[in-house]
């Protein structure tokens, strides 16, 4: 290397030093620390220490230091939750065991119930009923009057403790369509179809549901019933409404007589508590359609 | 006599591909394998007919080796263009997810695209920006050509290859499910050859420079190169399920692994993102303002400081989760006294402009360096600010975390990268200044502009989300459902988008830039080639 490089010069424009060095024509200035940044680097680092006393912070043989505040952040949650429990300890109680067709009376009861209601669908509900509870195709909305396994509050409430055609609660809602592809011909299916349009109010063709009503007879009305109006009892749908869960189109119907449904909906019962469970059907019986 | 034993080399390795093509038990590492089959095939053809002729006549190699930077400033503007058109994309899959096209399942869900887009952008664009600019750097620093010979060359295309088989495995759904480290078994094992090879390269480089002392940027460049191949290691230790197929079990499992992830993820911000970028600020930054670094000192203290601190940083990634408190209380101190250490880089690299400052009225190169510093300094103070426990309850899992990434990747390493392209390109390929400086401008703006559309859309739809999942009522009942704060974020996913859509543009502009100065006149005079002395 060249003697320059370790030669030091004084820089025109800011008149400080350099530090002799030059890599590709790159200088570098001998200022010193910046006095605000060397402090405030000292600050950071003695909060850090102050910390570090404070909170859980060093590793020892067996567990670490726990810190002169004693926090630790399940402690925090805990009496946080601890805290709402406390306070809601009173309310919560009465709800579990309250009778839920005269929930409407106790005016703070009622007010509990619906808000601890919301939060649970919001939690545990809205992942298939969506979250303003107008439901979604195979899953029923919440808001209209037309109940499959019956609307009143009670009902709600059982739906949603033991569930439907599920394995796990043996006192479930349990029925079940037959698949109709391995019973009717294909033909006799479209007659059928045709027949539900009818009654449902939609185009049809008059010739076919003629036939149709011979078959909704034999193999449709012992659930959906006569006038194909549905049986609360047998969670069989009403029809001769304009009401889907899976769609009242042609090509929907001849699907959902061929192959079936089989909706399933879990047993909140085993998995909330009595006052979740009481709480979540107060809330969808009030959401405008309970009866 | 080399030759003879690259084509046996060669031979085995198409031989053992072939076999892994047949024996393989997913799609990934079958198109993986006969991926493999054609470039060794090539390489074969290649070494065969250059097998035995007489040496071409080149010239003695005394000026630097600048060939495999050029190639390596191709692939980084190449690569930017691909990852922010992959990121925009995927900006407006949030926003309208129709466009998860049913199509175009499984390969083109967000979930498959979204590593595509961090690794294009990270290690794609910004790792052969940073290799590109480590060799150059390195060269001019130290006086001296490249060591390792045509090494440096297989470090750049190992490199790529590296990158398109991760990319490819991505969308053929291979993946760790490691962030940043998605790259299965047999891809991390040949970027761990690739990088050993980036090391020599670099450190052959250095003990044989012809200056007295290692300057700065050098150091930051080096501690790049070391830790992230012991964090490339450590995290991606696993045992493959088979050796003919992709999957492999990680050997770490639970809160260990997740704090191995994490301790590997916050130091690739660290050390690629930070340590590795400074290095390039350090060289570009006073070349292109023509004056004196401001601090020996700073430089001195904020190094040590920020690879002593920066290691330990990464429990705040997982504060309120099974780890341990101990362990969340040090990631978050160690976080909060990296403040300033990050900061020193910061001061150093504005203070260079000392003198200097005029030239922000009429260099749009120099204003880049300076909006890039600017976004350094402010997400090397969000980052210590949001790792403070009470702060990450409410930010973390959010879009904050996006926004605070983004301010630093898009603010500080895209724009310290654009500006290095553009001192790049005309020295490089010897032409008297970029195809035009009215384009570098107009990149500058659309890039700035699309920054603050994005960091602010994430930083108010970051906040809101977390308030709105924490708001209880005055019972304790949750008021908002997860699905309410989705449909709440709408309107900032498509300014975000629009935002990624300025960037992309900005990129575009460069790109053209890049293109219409290679093929341009070359100026008649040449600048010096030969090394120092």
């Amino acid at each position: 290397m060249s003697d320059n490089q370790t030669e030091r010069r004084v820089d025109d424009e800011t008149g400080i030093e350099t530090t002799g060095h030059t890599w590709d024509g790159i200088e570098e200035l001998n200022n010193p620390l910046p006095r605000w940044w060397l402090w405030t680097f000292y600050a950071c680092i003695v909060w850090g220490i102050g910390y570090c006393i404070a909170y859980p912070a060093w590793p020892l043989v067996k567990g670490a230091t726990e810190g002169l505040l004693g926090y630790s952040t399940r402690g925090e949650v805990a009496a946080d939750i601890e805290m709402f429990k406390t306070r809601n300890a009173e309310l919560s109680t009465q709800l579990a065991s309250a009778d839920l067709e005269t929930l409407s009376a106790n005016d703070a009861l009622q007010r509990y119930a619906v808000s601890g209601g919301a939060a649970v669908f919001r939690t545990h509900c809205s992942q298939c009923h969506g979250s303003g509870a107008a439901g979604a195709k195979g899953y029923p909305n919440l808001l209209d009057d037309d109940w499959l396994w019956g609307g009143s509050v009670n009902e709600i409430a059982y739906s949603v403790r033991h569930g439907i055609r599920n394995e796990q609660d043996s006192d479930a809602h349990w029925s079940e369509m037959p698949a109709f592809g391995e019973i009717l011909e294909e033909a006799e299916i479209e007659t059928a179809v045709q027949y539900v349009l009818k009654i449902s109010g939609a185009d049809h063709d008059a010739g076919l549901a003629a036939q149709g009503a011979v078959v909704f007879e034999e193999q449709c009305s012992s659930c959906h019933g006569e006038d194909g109006k549905g049986m609360i009892d047998q969670g069989a749908p009403n029809l001769a409404d304009a009401i889907w869960l899976y769609g009242g189109d042609a090509e929907t119907l001849r699907e959902t007589i061929t192959y079936s449904r089989f909706g399933v909906m879990p047993a909140w019962g085993l998995r909330l508590t009595d006052t979740d469970v009481n709480a979540v059907s107060a809330y969808v019986h009030q959401l405008g359609g309970g009866q | 006599m080399l030759n003879y034993v690259k084509l046996v080399v060669l031979g085995l390795i198409i031989l053992f591909a072939a076999m892994a093509a047949n024996f393989a038990r997913d799609l990934a590492y079958q198109v993986h394998a006969l991926l493999i089959i054609a470039v060794a095939f090539g390489l074969f053809i290649w070494v065969l007919r250059n097998t035995d002729e007489p040496p071409k006549q080149t010239s003695p190699p005394t000026g630097y080796m600048d060939d495999v930077i050029r190639a390596g400033v191709i692939a980084t503007g190449f690569w930017g263009v691909v990852g922010f058109l992959a990121g925009t994309f995927i900006a407006f899959q949030l926003a309208f997810p129709v466009l998860n096209f049913d199509w175009a399942q499984p390969y083109a869900n967000f979930g498959r695209l979204r590593p595509l887009h961090t690794s294009a952008v990270i290690f794609a664009f910004g790792g052969n920006a940073l290799i590109m600019s480590s060799f150059y750097i390195v060269q001019r620093t130290c006086g001296t050509r490249l060591w390792g010979g045509n090494l440096a060359w297989f470090v750049f295309w190992g490199y790529n290859l590296f990158i398109v088989l991760a990319a490819t495995g991505y969308l053929l759904g291979s993946t760790q499910s490691k962030e940043y480290a998605e790259p299965e078994w047999y891809i991390d094992l040949w970027l761990t050859i690739v990088w050993v090879a980036f090391l020599l390269v670099y450190l052959g480089t250095l003990i044989k420079r012809r200056e007295k002392h290692i300057y700065v940027a050098n150091w930051f460049l080096l501690s790049f190169i070391i830790t992230v191949a012991m964090l490339h290691v450590v995290n991606n230790l696993s045992l493959p399920v088979s050796i003919w197929g992709s999957r492999s079990v990680q050997l770490f499992a639970g809160v260990q692994d997740a704090m191995t992830q994490w301790w590997y993820g916050h130091n690739a911000v660290g050390f690629f993102l930070t340590a590795g970028f400074l290095g390039m600020m350090y060289y570009f930054v006073p070349k292109q303002a023509g004056r004196p670094v401001f601090s020996y000192k700073l430089s001195i203290i904020h190094f040590w400081a920020l690879i002593f601190l920066y290691i330990w940083a990464g429990p705040h990634h997982l504060h309120y989760t099974a780890l341990p408190d101990w362990a969340s209380t040090l990631g978050m101190v160690f976080s909060v006294i990296l403040w300033m250490p990050s900061w020193g880089g910061m001061i150093n690299g504005l203070m260079t402009l000392q003198g200097a400052w005029d030239k922000l009225r009429t260099d749009p190169i120099i204003r880049m360096m300076v909006i890039s510093l600017a976004f350094y300094g402010m997400s090397t103070f969000e980052g210590p600010m949001m790792s403070i426990r009470a702060v990450n309850s409410l930010s973390h899992y959010t879009d904050w975390t996006i926004g605070h990434v983004h301010s630093g990747a898009l603010g500080w390493n895209g724009m310290i990268t654009f500006a290095a392209l553009y001192f790049l390109t005309p020295r490089l390929w010897n032409r008297a200044s970029m195809y035009s400086m009215a384009a570098i401008n107009w990149h500058f703006w659309l890039a700035t502009i699309g920054i603050v559309l994005y960091a602010s859309s994430m930083w108010v739809t970051g906040i809101m989300e977390g308030l709105m999942w924490r708001e209880v009522d005055d019972q304790g009942f949750l008021v908002n459902s997860f699905a309410d704060t989705v449909s709440a974020k709408f309107p900032m996913y498509v300014v975000r988008a629009l935002g990624g859509v300025l960037y992309l543009v900005g990129g575009l502009i460069m790109a053209w830039n890049m293109w219409m100065t290679i093929r341009g006149a070359e100026t008649k005079t040449a600048p010096a080639v030969a090394p120092a002395e």
